[in-house]
């Protein structure tokens, strides 16, 4: 795969504003959930993305909306960016009527088809062969549009990942994999689980570009996205992009994660991809003092809108503990 | 009087039909092009429909089903052909966990209308894993439809009304039927509805509730048991999930007697359920316990004398309803 030309393209600086407050937004519903977990009030398995947000924000940035995602149990944000609004988001969590489950599951083993986003049940890489369907349908139909299926390098291994990446190769299928590697699979760190340094290497075997980039560095990211999708809309086939990063939190808020040390986690912390963005929009007079607050503030009023709007949205009857098992 | 046809040949056309009516029907599955599949079902589907309708895919039981569950969620209806229903084990994480759980976890927002045909049963010589009966691993899913055609009629019928059922079907078809089986079909839009059992044959002392091919060694017993003047009323269930349960309690109000025939392993067959719930719900109406002819807890052997001594057959079935009547 050629380099990654940074400027290949373009962003106005309207687009640059808007990829910073999905950045923000997203930390900021992560940041509360995991506060939310901690006073009790959301209860079950809450995953977040803390520190991986480059990654969702550069790949869902300028998709169609009928593109497809299959996003992963922290991948939250993916949801928000594809047009679900954080009431739905929020209530999903509190497992209320309100939320896409309507309170049958927590995590986001939900979706929404309208709105081209299929999420995944907790076992990984189970989604990859569902997000192979889609894109044969769009090969079908000769449409270019695009699915972009999201695993960690955890889900590497399994044998979903290599049944779908090699129909994909096969019938080269408009998918763009998106690899977020946070380096540990729970609490198995990568080198134990793989004997290669790179996921982005396995996509050769399935005949397609394989490429590994910098996952907290959005604008990377996105050029990289930006590629893939054009190849895939070209009716080239799929392309693997492992995005490296790190998770600040446990495997899920229950998880202390004492199989890590702190000096790891303050090395991972020191490139977190909001304050590099943030520099890299100052330094272009994109964002500024007033700009920055008045986002911040919009994050602040979605999330509290959002959480109030969800504790006090009504319980499932508990009649709906057996309901919409058939169609 | 309709053509007869056989039980293959049945299939064969409810998949052709239904291809010609429905542009989003296809199918899919190891050697299903213009090999026309490991029995023959899809033969000639190929030239008719081209490669993009009959899919050859790798040998990937997980992707087949899962590309299938993609393709639903864009409304399509794909057939999934299993090659043995002894396969299916290596696609189960899709149909139980991905397959089964959408529609509840969407809350009640999509369906997930796919087949998956899976060529089970012995009688075959075939040996440990090309003779197994596994429909009681799915009979114990909500969310999933179970069937299991004993003749050409039903076959054809039965597959073309799953193909048009909005949830996902798992469709046990006989191999052992699949050319002794013969006669007329159904014509035009007619389907088999699912949930409907058929009494195939009345009788007033006792209720013999069976499937599949053992429908055939059923109606033999019947028939000797009627010559010394005990008349067995021979259920054939058509669909395992759900069953008829209305016509088994009928029957069993009539006979206050209850044999239930299956190839599958005894324990937790599915009839144990069925002897539980006509226990729960008829215990006053018994006049003795009911009885089950099974195959015996064990795997499928190839030896033709080892594969008959396990195999319910007409002996084995007369003797049981001897002693029922006894009892």
């Amino acid at each position: 795969m050629p380099p990654i030309k940074r400027t290949k393209f373009k962003l106005a600086p309207e687009q640059l504003l808007e990829m910073f407050y999905w950045l923000r937004l997203i930390r900021a519903f992560d940041e509360r959930l995991s506060i939310l977990v901690r006073q009790g009030k959301v209860r079950s398995g809450v995953y977040t993305g803390i520190g991986q947000e480059a990654i969702i924000v550069g790949t869902c940035f300028g998709l169609r909306k009928d593109d497809w995602i299959c996003p992963l149990h922290r991948d939250l944000g993916a949801f928000l960016m594809k047009g679900v609004d954080a009431r739905t988001m929020m209530s999903q969590m509190f497992a209320k009527t309100t939320g896409l489950s309507k309170g049958r599951d927590s995590a986001l083993h939900s979706g929404v088809s309208e709105l081209g986003i299929f999420g995944n049940t907790s076992m990984l890489g189970a989604n990859l062969p569902v997000a192979a369907g889609l894109a044969f349908t769009f090969k079908m139909e000769q449409r270019d549009n695009v699915v972009v299926a999201y695993f960690g390098e955890g889900a590497s291994n399994t044998g979903d990942f290599h049944e779908a990446l090699n129909f994909a190769g096969v019938h080269l299928l408009p998918i763009v994999f998106i690899c977020e590697n946070n380096q540990y699979a729970y609490s198995v760190p990568v080198e134990k689980s793989m004997a290669i340094d790179d996921v982005a290497d396995r996509a050769e075997s399935y005949g397609f570009d394989g490429v590994a980039i910098n996952g907290n560095d959005v604008l990377a990211v996105y050029q990289a996205t930006q590629g893939a999708l054009a190849h895939a809309r070209g009716g080239e086939g799929p392309t693997l992009i492992e995005c490296k990063t790190y998770r600040w939190h446990g495997h899920s808020e229950h998880d202390k994660a004492f199989y890590r040390t702190d000096e790891e986690l303050a090395m991972w912390k020191s490139r977190d991809p909001i304050p590099t963005f943030t520099t890299y929009l100052r330094a272009r007079h994109v964002l500024d003092d007033a700009k920055l607050k008045d986002i911040e503030a919009r994050v602040a009023s979605t999330i509290d809108d959002a959480v109030e709007f969800a504790m006090n949205a009504p319980e499932p009857d508990p009649q709906d503990a057996v309901t919409d098992l058939y169609a | 009087m309709s053509k007869e046809l056989t039980y293959l040949e049945a299939i064969r056309e409810a998949l052709a039909e239904e291809m010609r009516r429905d542009p989003k029907v296809f199918v899919l599955g190891e050697d299903v092009g213009a090999y026309g599949g490991a029995f023959g079902a899809t033969q000639g589907l190929f030239d008719e429909f081209g490669e993009m309708r009959v899919v050859d895919t790798p040998i990937s039981e997980s992707a087949i089903i899962g590309i299938s569950i993609g393709a639903s969620l864009r409304g399509y209806r794909p057939v999934a052909e299993m090659q043995f229903a002894d396969f299916i084990s290596c696609g189960f994480d899709q149909i139980v966990n991905q397959a089964a759980t959408l529609r509840y976890r969407y809350g009640g927002r999509t369906s997930v209308p796919i087949v998956v045909r899976a060529p089970s049963g012995g009688g075959v010589s075939g040996g440990l894993y090309h003779s197994q009966n596994p429909e009681a691993w799915f009979i114990h899913r909500p969310g999933l439809k179970v069937v299991a055609p004993s003749t050409a009629y039903d076959a054809k019928g039965l597959l073309k009304a799953a193909i048009r059922d909005d949830n996902p079907v798992i469709y046990f078809e006989h191999k052992f039927l699949y050319r002794r089986a013969k006669g007329p079909v159904p014509q035009g839009d007619e389907i088999v509805p699912i949930g409907q059992s058929a009494t195939r044959r009345e009788g007033g002392d006792v209720t013999l509730v069976t499937y599949g091919a053992m429908v055939l060694p059923s109606l033999e017993a019947a028939d000797r048991l009627s010559q010394e003047g005990v008349e067995v009323e021979v259920i054939d269930l058509r669909s395992l999930l759900p069953y008829d349960k209305e016509a088994i309690l009928r029957s069993v109000d009539k006979t206050s007697r209850a044999l239930i025939v299956h190839e599958d392993v005894k324990t937790l067959g599915i009839g144990a359920e069925l002897a539980a719930v006509i226990m729960e719900e008829r215990f006053d109406s018994l006049d003795a316990p009911v009885v089950r002819v099974t195959y015996p807890d064990t795997h499928a052997p190839f030896s033709h004398v080892l594969e008959e001594a396990n195999l319910p057959n007409t002996d084995k079935i007369v003797e049981a309803v001897r002693h029922l009547v006894a009892y």
